[in-house]
């Protein structure tokens, strides 16, 4: 028993966390999250087997969530139609099935090549399938797009999915699903070759390996992943429009990765809940929303590659040796430089989006419990200083830290060798 | 003699680069467990060779048999399939994944686990224990999990021969094993090579006379695209043309 726990601990937590959390978060806001968030993470986990397992930089992901999302939204009006007698609840295997016929079909062309041609490639499938989108209004529903109502046939125990928490545990009960046969396929022979093939195509192919076929194959399973994620939206929102193919959506599944940390399995899963908060919560603090998202995006990709997954298992892996309290200063000094940029770079952003946007409502705005004035030089010039100021402080903290970590890389580094030794 | 009797034979190879011939017509049979060095200057296509034979470039013409199968023109994985692998003189590892990963890697198609994605690496008994057994024989059981990229130089050279090794191909081509090894190292290294490819066919690039004359049972000398000798140590050490070639007073017409 306290063998089986230490092995599969972590999906009973994983597990117990995703059946409790509607009981504990039980707002009408949070059950759509929760609900939005399993699906996220479905997609990035799908979409991280290209980027991070396999090295594979697709801009067009989005057309087999998409492509699965139309196909389940089609099949949930056959079953209210009765053409179809088929239960809601196997509706995402539709929207799977789906994703992994397009990426059959576009893949083929895809994988075949690597590296930067197949990110063109992906980025004109992309740009092809939106386009069609736009082509052919009676599969993709125009503007308006194609709705649905997901109270259809017979309730099976009572289970209409008519309530946002039956949906939810609808998703919950997919993404555990996804998550677990996603983690287990890291652990087979194609799984480690794709690793393989993303650290070293060329070497690959003298071990017998066919680079293309474990390419397309990854392709084919992520873009089946990626389908069932777009059937679960289907259900869950009700309808679908043309963007959830669209180039947006695509960039999201990759800019959320990456910020997860792409180099772990559990990245993603991160970038998905981060994906949901930024959506949903940070785009009703502000209209700014999109140009905070795209700076917090460079800071991550210029000081911290491996996403936050990274940051925590790096800063795991030096608490272990216990010198974590010697990097605790220069957390301290980095929090309050982020919080002076915020503040001063915050205020600036609010007002300059205040006077484009709505500058008839006079010049006084709200800003995190203050008003700023945009008619006043004062408040511009306090908001440039805190952004000065919290700059420098930054880039000074900055030097101080990557000195004491580098120190205790070495001193890791050193440790090492004395460890085997014994 | 016909082309199935040897493990390998290759027959009026050329290569061209735009206008350059750098393979110009090349001969050579290799019968079954027979260990031949190749020799020649600088720029002479030794790496070219080899990256013919083993489907790295397509040849401009000519033809190879392996086994009495014609390879030439097939790619890397096909011509790795029926039995011929080859190392790398720019050591050509997987540098983020461990050392057992790296042989692992190596062993999973000869072993016919394909592009399995039902089963479980670890469980596959077979692919465990013949990587463990590798890694035993190359030496690096120690550093079983260490990140090839973090290993040494020298440990990288034998986990590129490990690498090379495990598939069980019959027929390997090393190109400069010994590459950037100092000469305790090289002596070392040798000894390990020569037991690992036992009963193999080898094919080796080596600039080193000691290695190559330790090593081979016979020696191919190869100067601007052209085999221009092969046969035993002592014979082709007592060619008039090679030592010509080796004195650095090529003949102006050739």
């Amino acid at each position: 028993m306290a063998n089986l726990l230490s092995r599969y601990g972590v999906w009973f937590g994983f597990a117990l966390v995703l059946l409790v959390a509607p009981w504990v978060f039980t707002s009408n806001l949070s059950q759509t999250m929760l609900s939005q968030m399993g699906i996220a993470i479905i997609a990035c986990l799908s979409y991280n087997l290209l980027l991070g397992q396999g090295g594979m930089l697709s801009f067009g992901h989005a057309v087999y969530s998409g492509m699965g999302s139309y196909f389940a939204i089609h099949a949930l009006n056959a079953i209210g139609q009765g053409h179809l007698a088929l239960p809601v609840s196997v509706l995402p295997l539709v929207g799977g099935l789906a994703g992994m016929g397009f990426a059959i079909l576009l893949g083929y062309v895809t994988t075949k090549k690597s590296g930067t041609t197949f990110s063109m490639i992906t980025l004109g499938m992309a740009e092809l399938v939106f386009a069609m989108s736009l082509m052919f209004s009676e599969f993709f529903g125009g503007e308006a797009g194609v709705s649905a109502n997901r109270v259809v046939g017979e309730a099976f125990m009572g289970i209409t999915f008519g309530p946002q928490r039956q949906v939810y545990y609808l998703i919950a009960f997919y993404t555990f699903v996804s998550v677990a046969l996603l983690y287990a396929l890291t652990q087979t022979p194609l799984g480690r070759m794709l690793n393989a093939v993303r650290d070293n195509p060329e070497r690959v192919e003298f071990v017998g390996y066919n680079t293309q076929q474990v390419r397309y194959r990854a392709f084919i399973i992520a873009g089946f992943f990626a389908g069932i994620a777009g059937g679960l939206g289907a259900i869950n929102f009700e309808i679908v429009t043309a963007e959830v193919v669209g180039p947006a959506r695509s960039g999201a599944y990759l800019l959320f990765t990456f910020l997860g940390g792409a180099t772990f399995f559990f990245g993603p899963i991160l970038g998905g809940i981060l994906m949901v908060l930024a959506f949903v919560l940070l785009s009703e603090i502000t209209k700014a929303w999109l140009l905070y998202l795209g700076l917090v995006f460079l800071f991550m990709v210029v000081y911290a590659p491996g996403g936050l997954a990274g940051l925590i298992m790096m800063n795991l892996r030096i608490a272990k040796t216990g010198a974590l309290k010697r990097l605790l200063p220069s957390y301290a000094g980095l929090a309050v430089a982020m919080g002076l940029m915020l503040a001063g770079a915050g205020a600036l952003v609010e007002m300059i989006y205040h006077l484009q946007l709505n500058a008839a409502n006079g010049p006084e705005l709200p800003f995190a419990g203050w008003v700023l004035n945009t008619d006043r030089g004062s408040t511009w010039g306090v908001s440039l200083a805190l952004l000065s100021v919290g700059l420098a402080v930054f880039e000074t903290v900055r030097r101080r830290f990557a000195l004491v970590w580098g120190d205790i890389q070495t001193e890791m580094a050193q440790a090492q060798p004395a460890k085997e030794a014994a | 003699m016909n082309a199935a009797s040897y493990s390998l034979d290759i027959q009026g190879l050329t290569k061209q680069f735009g206008k350059t011939e750098i393979i110009r017509g090349v001969n050579l049979q290799v019968t079954a467990g027979e260990r031949v060095a190749i020799i020649g200057p600088n720029g002479a296509g030794k790496s070219t060779l080899f990256n013919l034979i083993s489907g790295r470039f397509a040849p401009s013409g000519g033809s190879i048999h392996l086994n009495g199968h014609r390879i030439d023109g097939c790619k890397p994985f096909e011509i790795n399939r029926m039995g011929l692998s080859r190392s790398f003189q720019i050591t050509n590892i997987f540098p983020k994944l461990s050392v057992f990963e790296n042989l692992r890697c190596a062993v999973l198609w000869s072993l016919g686990h394909r592009y399995s994605c039902w089963s479980f690496l670890g469980n596959l008994k077979d692919a465990n224990a013949l990587a463990e057994n590798w890694m035993q024989r190359i030496r690096l059981t120690s550093k079983r999990d260490t990140l090839a990229m973090n290993l040494t130089y020298a440990e990288q050279r034998a986990l590129e021969i490990g690498i090379t090794m495990a598939g069980g191909a019959e027929v390997v081509l090393l190109d400069e094993p010994t590459a950037g090894m100092n000469n305790s190292e090289t002596e070392r290294f040798i000894g390990l090579i020569k037991e690992v490819t036992h009963g193999k066919t080898l094919l080796a690039v080596e600039h080193d006379m000691g290695v190559v004359f330790g090593l081979a049972d016979k020696i191919a000398v190869l100067v601007y695209g052209e085999i221009i000798a092969f046969d035993t140590p002592d014979k082709v050490r007592a060619n008039a043309r090679v030592q010509e070639a080796y004195l650095g007073s090529l003949p102006e017409d050739h």
